[in-house]
């Protein structure tokens, strides 16, 4: 391993992630403007985006607090919108598990949507990469995106209410997540896998505080298993 | 919001106490062991196991729609994930998602 390698590995990630840039600086903007909005101060809109660093969550948090519930179920729910992150983890623990404990505290406080989904691509991708390489990369992407995240929040945070409301700019998050997944949509598997997720979370949708999407997330991945498990034995 | 500021300090630094506890889980406990081959295996559907359920209720019944949802939120999403899908470019769906959803009030300010 030489320096150079990690370093243009580290490249390589910077440069994976400016596409979603487009996604985070609006949404990062959009989460200020809205903060201050509801009451909070710029320092604690601030500390949110740079202590938290995951866009549903605090929007899950902020629609809470602007209905006045108990502390315990603003933490709850958006809480209970980052478990998808648990998974993330367990997926990366394979390839970052033997990575120096203080590398891994850093990659566990930057394992977002965006570094997970590109950084776990890469790593199937090229399975002959150094653990130190997979750091570099990882880091990467998340030192493009979580800086911009928690500058647009501040510039959000500043310029506050300039954005309309009739312009619900916050249906700007199902449109990348509906370009981000498809995509990933490679195979009968992963097919069958998003249709069940789908049906599941729309049925279960009245369930408290995002426990639906969790019920649906594990059936969608069992469907993805065992179709892919069934075209194994066909073929 | 009727929270005093340290209600609201309390709860932004609990989220990231909780937020850190999640996202480090498996990363810090299990260390170099490895996980069971179902359990990887089944990993590698999570994106396609999430983000789906999490998107359709967004597009069904928007959050901030006062109307509820409108033929330019469905129109949008079909096109957002078409266009996506077709090109495997995650940049030309959000690009086009977002012409098509926000243009015309785009198109006002001018």
């Amino acid at each position: 391993m030489t320096v150079n390698t990690t370093k243009s590995t580290f490249g390589s990630g910077v440069k994976d992630g400016l596409p979603y840039i487009v996604v985070v600086i609006p949404f990062a903007t959009l989460f200020g403007v809205v903060a201050v909005e509801a009451g909070l101060t710029i320092a604690q809109t601030f500390s949110f985006s740079l202590l938290v660093i995951a866009g549903a969550s605090q929007f899950a948090a902020l629609q809470l607090m602007l209905e006045n519930a108990g502390i315990v179920v603003v933490l709850m729910a958006a809480l209970a919108v980052n478990l998808r992150m648990a998974m993330y983890a367990a997926a990366l623990a394979p390839h970052l598990g033997s990575a120096p404990f203080w590398q891994r505290m850093l990659i566990g406080f930057l394992n977002f949507d965006q570094s997970y989904l590109l950084s776990v691509t890469r790593y199937e991708d090229q399975p002959l990469m150094s653990v130190a390489e997979k750091v570099m990369y990882f880091l990467g992407v998340a030192l493009l995106i979580a800086p911009l995240w928690c500058l647009f929040t501040y510039i959000g945070a500043i310029f506050g209410s300039s954005v309309p409301a009739t312009w619900e700019a916050s249906f700007i998050l199902p449109v990348a997540f509906l370009a981000m997944v498809a995509p990933m949509l490679k195979s009968p598997a992963h097919l069958a896998a998003a249709f069940v997720s789908i049906v599941v979370a729309l049925v279960l949708t009245d369930l408290p505080s995002g426990s639906g999407l969790l019920i649906a997330a594990f059936c969608a991945m069992a469907t993805g298993v065992t179709v892919e498990t069934l075209l194994e034995s066909k073929a | 919001m009727s929270y005093t500021q340290s209600e609201i300090w309390l709860i932004i630094g609990l989220m990231a106490i909780g937020t850190f506890a999640i996202r480090f889980s498996f990363l810090g406990l299990i260390g170099t062991r490895r996980i069971p081959s179902l359990i990887e295996r089944m990993l590698r559907f999570t994106p396609v196991a999430v983000l789906p359920g999490m998107i359709a209720p967004l597009v069904l019944w928007p959050t901030d729609a006062i109307n509820g949802v409108t033929m330019l939120h469905i129109a949008a999403a079909i096109i957002t994930f078409s266009t996506a899908y077709a090109t495997k470019k995650v940049t030309w769906g959000i690009a086009i998602g977002i012409a098509l959803f926000f243009g015309p009030n785009l198109v006002e300010l001018l």
